[in-house]
């Protein structure tokens, strides 16, 4: 794919890379959220270096949802983790916020849904989810108010009191969305949340994730292997190669507009798009070969 | 049950055996011409026998457990009971120092480097050419009765508490420690929240070790001092008439106040595990891993 390079390249117009943002004064009209620019990550391994990120440049507009799709160790998760000030880049640079990835952690900008659902098997589901509630001192009463409502939201508000092992795979991952979406970050990183879902369950809350980031203008950047997913939920779909993770294409997907019924998945304009991301995902396979 | 009953017949034989020259020493000193039988009964009922027979033994017990007023220095119960108060103090002191090394090891790798030798040190001295020293310094700074023993105690049973909290403290795995990290969550929330939980598993575990070895610390401070009272006094003053079967009771008395601490220790642990959502016994913890 020839023009992948450019695409790689390709920013929101209002994107000045060269803007110096934290000096910036005043209204700023949509300073990116995410700056990446030729990140790399280089893992030091007993077996030798893994290169899992590689030159990787990307500017994520305010309220922007952008999908990450690409084959299983191409680096979306440590994509997301070095935004996440989880994982330290060896290279190129890297902002969010303005700020530096440790600064933007500091500053509690983001909630985290990680891969696999990580709740602490020694609190209940309600307890779990005002974990970050709790560390950021959220009173009692607001507490519990906002555990029920986001509760009700993945559709768990009955397993309240139970521990993390009575629930299935699927619901524990729903509690964990629940968890990172309670404090309501203004950035969700969201590592393949809907991976361990069935069809219906995940239908349904793509819907209410799609209605969430409508009504409150998140930023959210998702990593996914499913393609329609990425397509019906994002404004853009970040298409990344094999090991070593480089971006070889951007999908833009706006012209699906911001109010997307279910059936919008069986649009010509749905299906081209989705076309689109598959071919990219396959070029990313050929340069391997 | 079957074990029990071959322990029994094993003990009976070798109280058997093991009085059988002197029994027929005695019958002969006493004229009587010593045939197998008369020697056998007679090695059940020897009055400083060197193994006394199991009902001996019960009967020693019954008569200084139920025969005697409570607050009686023959009593056992009296004995057991200077011996566990010493034990309790001992064990609360040494679990609290070891569970405040071990959350010091866990936080400065510092204290881990300059600790270390000097824990695993204290454990290799031995402790019945300790003890006398230990009990002879702070009885000059004017400290008898109950505390010297409790020290003694503690310096044996802050060890096994100090080993398995490092290594509970230590156990959330990454995912888990990642969820604080993207909170920003400072040390005392980590050990609060996620540390202490995780390692009450390994604490419990090193708790019946503890208070197993803080009684073996008490008897010993009890036996070279000279004290009056405590299961320890009792061996000793067992073993200075050749009393045998006074030995045998004060040892049982002290198994079975083990037995009953360890069981103690195993109760809390069990209300402990379901205040904290453990899985019924049967089905394996669920481990995050
Ligand atoms: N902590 C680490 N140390 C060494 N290598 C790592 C580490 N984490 C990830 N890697 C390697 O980096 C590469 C990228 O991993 P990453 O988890 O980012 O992939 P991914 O795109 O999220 O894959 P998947 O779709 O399977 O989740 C992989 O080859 C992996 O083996
Ligand atoms: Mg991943």
């Amino acid at each position: 794919m020839s023009r992948a390079g450019a695409l790689a390249l390709k920013q929101p117009p209002e994107f000045e890379p060269a803007a110096p943002r934290a000096a910036q004064e005043g209204p700023v009209i949509a300073a990116p959220v995410i700056a990446a620019r030729g990140l790399s990550l280089t893992y030091t391994t007993a077996d030798g270096p893994v290169h899992a990120l590689s030159n990787v440049d990307l500017a994520v507009a305010p309220g922007e949802f952008v999908s990450f799709i690409g084959p299983s160790g191409c680096g979306k998760t440590t994509l997301l983790r070095c935004v996440a000030d989880l994982e330290q880049p060896t290279g190129g640079e890297l902002t969010v916020n303005g700020v530096g990835a440790e600064a933007a952690r500091l500053r509690r900008d983001y909630g985290f849904v990680f891969q696999a659902p990580a709740l602490y098997p020694w609190r209940t589901i309600a307890r779990n989810v005002a974990l970050p509630l709790e560390i950021f001192g959220v009173p009692r009463a607001e507490r519990r108010e906002r555990v029920a409502h986001y509760l009700d939201l993945v559709q768990l508000f009955g397993f309240a009191n139970k521990f993390p092992w009575q629930l299935s795979g699927g619901m524990q991952q729903r509690a964990s969305i629940a968890r990172a979406l309670c404090f309501d970050p203004k950035l969700l990183l969201m590592d393949e949340p809907f991976g361990a879902l069935d069809e219906i369950v995940r239908d349904h809350l793509n819907a209410q994730l799609l209605e969430l980031w409508r009504k409150t203008a998140k930023t959210v950047l998702f990593v996914t292997h499913s393609i329609p997913e990425a397509v019906y939920l994002s404004t853009r779909v970040v298409v990344m190669s094999p090991r070593p993770g480089r971006i070889i294409d951007i999908v833009d997907c706006t012209a699906l507009g911001r109010e997307r019924p279910l059936e919008i998945r069986e649009s010509p304009e749905f299906l081209r798009l989705g076309q689109r991301v598959r071919e990219g995902l396959r070029a990313g396979h050929a340069y391997d070969a | 049950m079957g074990v029990v009953l071959a322990l029994l017949a094993g003990w009976y034989l070798a109280a058997l055996f093991g009085n059988w020259n002197g029994a027929a020493d005695a019958l002969a000193r006493a004229g009587a011409i010593p045939d197998a039988e008369k020697i056998a009964a007679a090695t059940m009922a020897q009055e400083r026998p060197v193994v006394p027979a199991p009902h001996q033994v019960v009967s020693e017990l019954w008569r200084s457990i139920v025969g005697m007023p409570l607050g009686s220095k023959r009593s056992l119960l009296t004995h057991a009971w200077v011996t566990l108060s010493a034990t309790l103090m001992g064990f609360a002191i040494g679990s609290l120092l070891g569970i405040a090394l071990a959350v010091a090891i866990v936080h400065l790798r510092s204290v881990e480097a300059s600790l270390m030798p000097w824990i695993v040190a204290s454990q290799t001295v031995p402790i019945l050419a300790v003890a006398p020293i230990i009990i002879v310094a702070l009885g000059a700074a004017g400290l008898t009765g109950l505390l010297p023993k409790a020290v003694i105690a503690a310096y044996l049973c802050f060890f096994p508490v100090t080993v398995g909290m490092v290594k509970g403290l230590n156990a959330p795995d990454r995912i888990q420690r990642d969820l604080m990290r993207t909170y920003s969550a400072s040390r005392g929330q980590i050990l609060a929240r996620l540390r202490w939980p995780a390692a009450l598993p390994y604490l419990f575990a090193s708790l019946k070790i503890a208070v197993a070895a803080s009684l073996v610390g008490t008897i010993v401070a009890e036996l070279p001092t000279g004290a009056q009272a405590g299961l320890g006094a009792r061996l000793l003053a067992g073993s200075y008439y050749g009393q045998t079967i006074q030995i045998w009771a004060a040892l049982f008395a002290a198994a079975a106040l083990s037995a009953l601490l360890v069981q103690g220790i195993g109760l809390a642990e069990a209300a402990t595990a379901r205040a904290l959502g453990a899985r019924p016994a049967g089905r394996v913890p669920r481990s995050a891993r």
